[in-house]
């Protein structure tokens, strides 16, 4: 037990991987948030009137709220006066190809593992990169633009297709729906967008990596995704951070609209430096994202793989207005050392016969708390609509919390809503018995965990599968009791 | 190969072994019998390195090293391998992964190349038919909803893939039919060879009608209280364990 717990402390001491900083001029305004600094950024993107006039209705929203303190996490004041809120890379011309990249930003990438030319021939894989906000390329436009498929990032969309984002932004995420939301919506700087016409099937995944270099800054990308009736879409995110000792806060909305028998799926990989051992530094990340099924028999599902972060805050939510729309929300969420996660979903039946599956695995490692949050809720006319949940919680060590706060709420008497919840921990049992197969007791945490997440990553595409597969490994390297 | 003298050890404060001798060559069979509790199945966790147990005194030699230093991985590639009484489920852990790791462990202690994929599956093939396995096993879960027969099964299996120089077979009869008893059993022979040695710890002497032993040690109260021939267990049979237990206390 000793000496479990002795290499259970050994593993969860592994240090982040992805602690480097790319030295690239960075354009920056300077930190503090008022209303000019709104109109600045605003200025600085070259944005529409319509864009300005949201992103102030938005800042002054936002001024009056407070930032929500009911979830089960210990916050430490944020001053949103030191947090600076624009920072674009300078090295502003689009390029044609990779090669007229800063050597600089590839190499980043390269020791990120993600070797964008290979995933561009080999997975077939567009990848919109955003770094500090800004996307700095996108590949595959041309093949995905001879079926109309619009996948840019956002500035670029402002431009291009304002009609487009003047209809849909705001609609799945309104500007006053959270603190973070009202302040991702005042001072975004950038993000992805994406638009699949009528009866179109999207080819290939579309990707996004975001990742924050410039210290102190906040990152804010806003993500829109419309899938017209018919269509089809795969979405990755993938993201990390380089290591400071600062907090860095990241806020970030995503919006989704999937109509007429229209599907989404959203997969996220998030690897944000989660603080050192000690709990210094590391992620704020107050996400929130949401998926309105506006269309009949449309369908939108959330996956994820969280092992980043020094506090997490997330519930990727759908709303299912469409009859026979589906929801489903997936997730594996990884905490280790001082991490603290509070995640989960919403459910929110409105159409009739909705379907809603949920399946959250926790993993908590170290002296990190876990927190599954959860609400399904069926309004009176979603009838004989259903939903399933499934919370597993997986505890190593015995100095970790899970959590599982589940809120149900049925307004009609044909819905059908089922729920399970287990706790676990890894078994000395289960090690030892891989340990007497020569399996050393570092893989033997790796594969069990793999194996407990299994019907999580399942969902994932496979190249993402891997990656997630191994951050698994890599974010537990030590673990057991 | 295995040299134990005097092995005494405890569990929560408990003795358990007593001072335990005993002597493996290689390609000796060696059958290890004694009633409920007389530390039967604590010695062969201990020779495997399961950590719940104190070793108070004495020393175990395999192959010339001093197995009480070795984690238990390091047993493993070194080639001992336990066959578990209750081999455990890890739900998610597809069978053939778990499979594929631990033989490549094992070469790479060897100083080998792992296995390519395919080599990997025609040698799982070649064994599955050594030990005539239904081939359904290997793609589900570790042991997650396998029969008593079937977990016992893959664990024979499992020791046909590793082919280790010593194996420990700790009840591997308990809740097996007579088939699969047989099978098991024509497993373990199939797979003796001059250079290998096993152990079989077993509270009933059935499993000896397959498998023939060399030796027949009484365990009891934690210690080795009568060896013999194969007609020892034979006579236990007979006689019961009250047998020894009377011998002993007289």
């Amino acid at each position: 037990m000793e000496n479990q717990d002795k290499l259970l402390n050994d593993i969860t001491t592994q240090e982040y991987q992805y602690g480097f900083v790319t030295d690239i001029e960075t354009d920056v305004i300077p930190k503090g948030l008022s209303e000019d600094v709104v109109r600045l950024i605003s200025f600085k993107k070259k944005e529409p009137e319509f864009m300005l006039e949201f992103r102030l209705k938005a800042y002054r929203e936002w001024l009056k709220m407070k930032a929500p303190e009911w979830a089960h996490l210990r916050i430490p004041p944020i001053d949103f006066q030191e947090t600076i809120y624009y920072a674009a890379p300078r090295t502003s011309p689009k390029y044609q190809s990779l090669d007229e990249v800063d050597p600089e930003l590839l190499e980043t990438f390269k020791k990120l593992g993600i070797p964008i030319e290979e995933q561009k021939h080999l997975a077939g894989v567009a990848v919109d990169v955003v770094m500090d906000s800004v996307s700095v390329t996108t590949t595959f436009k041309k093949v995905l633009g001879e079926k109309g498929i619009i996948f840019c990032s956002f500035s670029e969309a402002l431009i291009e297709h304002p009609e487009l984002i003047k209809k849909y932004l705001g609609m799945s995420v309104p500007i006053t729906d959270n603190f973070f939301a009202a302040l991702n919506s005042a001072v975004f700087s950038d993000g992805s967008f994406c638009y699949i016409p009528k009866g179109v099937r999207c080819p290939m995944e579309l990707s996004t990596y975001f990742r924050i270099n410039t210290a102190g800054t906040g990152q804010f990308e806003r993500t829109l995704i419309i899938a017209e009736d018919d269509s089809y879409v795969s979405y990755l995110e993938g993201c990390t951070a380089p290591m400071r000792d600062e907090n860095q806060l990241h806020a970030a909305v995503v919006e989704i609209i999937a109509m007429d028998r229209a599907e989404v799926k959203y997969s996220t990989v998030q690897n944000w430096y989660p603080g050192d051992k000690n709990g210094i530094g590391g992620i704020y990340n107050f996400v929130t994202k949401r998926g309105i099924c506006r269309g009949e028999s449309s369908k939108i599902s959330w996956t994820q793989v969280e092992t980043g972060s020094a506090i997490t805050w997330k519930y990727p939510s759908c709303v299912l207005i469409g009859d026979n729309s589906v929801g489903e929300f997936n997730s594996v969420a990884l905490t280790n050392h001082h991490q603290q996660a509070d995640t989960g979903t919403k459910m929110i039946h409105i159409g009739k016969n909705t379907k809603s599956t949920i399946v959250s695995k926790g993993i908590s490692a170290g002296k990190s708390d876990n927190s599954y949050r959860g609400l399904v809720k069926v309004m009176p006319g979603a009838t004989n609509s259903r939903n399933y949940s499934q919370c597993d919680s997986l505890l190593l060590g015995s100095t970790c919390g899970a959590h599982t706060f589940p809120y149900i709420e049925v307004g009609n008497k044909s819905s059908i809503i089922e729920h399970e919840a287990t706790t676990s921990k890894i078994g000395e049992d289960q090690i030892f018995y891989c340990n007497q197969r020569g399996i050393s007791t570092e893989d033997a945490i790796g594969m069990i965990v793999n194996g407990y997440a299994r019907e999580v990553l399942n969902k994932l595409p496979m190249e993402f599968a891997v990656e997630a597969q191994k951050l698994l490994a890599i974010s537990l390297e030590g673990s057991v009791g | 190969m295995l040299s134990i003298k005097n092995l005494r050890a405890s569990v929560e404060g408990k003795e358990i072994l007593k001072g335990i001798n005993l002597e493996v060559k290689t390609g000796e069979v060696h059958a290890i019998m004694g009633p409920n509790g007389s530390g039967k199945s604590t010695l062969a966790n201990i020779l495997a390195g399961k950590s719940d147990y104190e070793i108070l005194e004495g020393e175990v030699t395999f192959l010339g090293q001093d197995l009480l230093e070795l984690s238990p991985e390091v047993r493993s590639r070194s080639g001992l391998f336990l066959s578990f009484q209750y081999p455990v489920e890890i739900p998610g852990v597809p069978m053939i992964s778990f499979l594929k790791a631990s033989v490549n462990e094992h070469r790479k202690f060897k100083g080998l190349a792992p296995l390519t994929a395919g080599e990997f599956l025609k040698l799982m093939r070649a064994k599955k038919d050594m030990l005539h396995l239904d081939t359904e096993l290997t793609n589900r879960s570790v042991n997650e909803g396998f029969s008593g027969g079937e977990k016992k099964k893959n664990e024979i299996f499992q020791m046909a893939m590793l082919e280790p120089k010593l194996a420990i077979l700790d009840e591997t009869d308990s809740g097996l039919d007579i088939d699969a008893l047989r099978i098991v059993a024509e497993g373990v022979n199939a797979l003796k060879t001059p250079e290998n040695a096993t152990i079989i710890v077993t509270h009933y002497q059935r499993l000896l009608d397959y498998i023939i032993p060399d030796f027949v040690h009484v365990l009891h109260n934690g210690r080795i209280v009568k060896t013999g021939g194969k007609e020892l267990a034979f006579e236990l049979e007979e006689k019961g364990y009250d047998w020894i237990k009377n011998g002993n206390d007289q």
